[in-house]
């Protein structure tokens, strides 16, 4: 059971490694002038500033954070 | 309540009246030097939970809880004599919350005061960006108070673009100092902590360091890359929190001295023809206390005009328990430690909704300085008997 679960996430980890090295060989170089959709309000790659409760929340509510552009420490949550 | 009405209203008014009084200034060599407004933004929400796992409790009782938090934020930037952009933000958050559970710390009173509490956290932040060289570095201070919580933290970055601009690497690290209040349940306090608002108090510190890498990949696809590693040391546990042996002994809840954690997260965003985009979010999560989990977001931004879109979302999230955790009556003396929090058990959860985004050129409802108005709703929902509502709402002024 073990070695399947292993070969299953070898097999996951390959296969993303194989999107994220055919994603980056796309890369294609933009000018300032051609990034008028990436430079969008709703294409920002952090977490946007309507997100901020909802992040806050959801640290406390659930036993993992972080690498979301969140808070990772501060206030407490007690409750 | 009153107080936080009346300070959001102040707050609101004297961003406008500062917004009035700004004057142009002709002397373009002048002005760069000058402090200049760049953006302030206001959030507001409103957050209700209900349940019936209150860790206060033992694992068992309502959850019930409300949180209004508002926050203000203001960023400056200005221009030194080498051309580095200065950024300055200063931000002031309030929540005030009630919480059921909180008011059976002690039973005895009918309503105790730890039922409703209000939380204020100030924050500054300064980066420097030097745009011919892409280069960016920053620092921040940041503090937090509430009844039986202080937290005082700061943090410094650096960022660096690369050649084409198309590339972004970034580091943060981030160290928060935390202080608890030790108020034990009513029947489990003795001697020292008997005093209505005499509490000793202990350290809970967290220390973190971020990396990022975010890349454009063609006109409509960006990436970002982003790894965490956070370190916690002193009293993660919370002094109320009742645990329930088999025996019917009750106990403050006890966890170990140190935590550490490890989440790594991928976002694309792909601006699909000229009305879509979509948002994608993976997050894997791993800690020392056995917790595993994975998060994915989904959301799709409708353009219904340029100025007008519609988002509905949607978030998955699923996760194993911490080693230390056992329902009511469920942990034995043998146990080094123990918790019967149900936000470290084994669950899954749902979070979806959608948000309305309006940012028309002439400023929202012809305000000229109200350049963007967001309302969200979401609704969140774990499968262990535990459902929450929250509305956001951004006015964002330039």
């Amino acid at each position: 059971m073990k070695l399947i679960q292993n070969k299953s996430k070898l097999l996951f980890c390959t296969l993303l490694f194989s999107v994220a090295v055919s994603i980056l060989n796309s890369c294609t170089s933009v000018k300032e002038y051609q990034k008028n959709k990436l430079n969008d309000a709703e294409m920002t790659l952090s977490a946007r500033k309507i997100e901020k409760t909802e992040l806050n929340f959801q640290s406390y509510r659930e036993g993992s954070s972080g690498a979301n552009g969140g808070k990772t420490g501060g206030g407490c949550g007690c409750n | 309540m009153k107080k936080i009405c009346l300070s959001v209203v102040g707050m609101y008014l004297s961003l406008l009246s500062a917004l009035s009084q700004t004057t142009p200034n002709t002397d373009s060599s002048y002005k760069r030097r000058k402090l200049k407004f760049e953006e302030a933004n206001i959030v507001s929400s409103y957050y209700k939970q209900d349940g019936n796992h209150a860790a206060v409790t033992g694992g068992i009782g309502s959850q019930a809880l409300t949180d209004l938090s508002n926050s203000i934020d203001v960023k400056l930037t200005r221009y030194d004599k080498f051309n580095r952009k200065h950024s300055y933000s200063l931000e002031v958050g309030i929540d005030h919350y009630t919480s059921a559970s909180s008011d059976k710390i002690d039973p005895k009173t009918l309503s105790s005061a730890s039922h409703a509490d209000t939380r204020i956290y100030p924050s500054f932040n300064w980066t420097m960006e030097n745009e011919k060289k892409g280069t960016t570095i920053g620092a921040g201070l940041y503090a937090s108070t509430e009844f039986d919580y202080k937290s005082f933290g700061g943090n410094i970055n650096f960022s660096r673009k690369t050649k084409d601009r198309n590339g972004e690497f970034s580091a943060r690290l981030q160290a928060y100092l935390d202080q608890v209040s030790l108020i034990y349940p009513a029947e489990l306090r003795t001697g020292v902590n008997q005093g209505e608002h005499d509490y000793a108090t202990t350290a809970r510190n967290s220390f973190s360091g971020t990396l990022s890498w975010s890349q454009v990949i063609n006109k409509n696809l960006q990436l970002m890359l982003e790894g965490e590693v956070v370190y916690q040391s002193g009293y993660l546990g919370l002094p109320f929190n009742r645990v329930y042996f088999n025996d019917n002994s009750v106990h403050v809840e006890k966890l170990p001295s140190s935590r550490l954690k490890v989440p790594v997260s991928l976002r694309a965003n792909y601006f699909l023809g000229d009305r879509y985009i979509i948002r994608a979010w993976y997050r894997y999560y791993k800690d020392d206390w056995n917790i595993q989990s994975n998060t994915l977001q989904l959301e799709t931004s409708v353009k219904i005009t340029p100025f007008l879109s519609v988002t509905p979302f949607y978030r998955f999230y699923q996760q194993t328990a911490a080693e230390y955790f056992a329902p009511y009556e469920m942990h034995t003396g043998a146990d080094n430690y123990y918790t019967s929090n149900y936000d470290l058990s084994k669950f899954n959860s749902s979070f979806y909704g959608i948000g309305f985004r309006m940012a028309p050129p002439k400023g929202v409802f012809n305000i000229q300085h109200v350049n963007a108005l967001e309302i969200r709703y979401g609704h969140y929902q774990k499968n262990i008997n535990m459902n929450a509502n929250i509305i956001s709402l951004h006015l964002k002024f330039k």
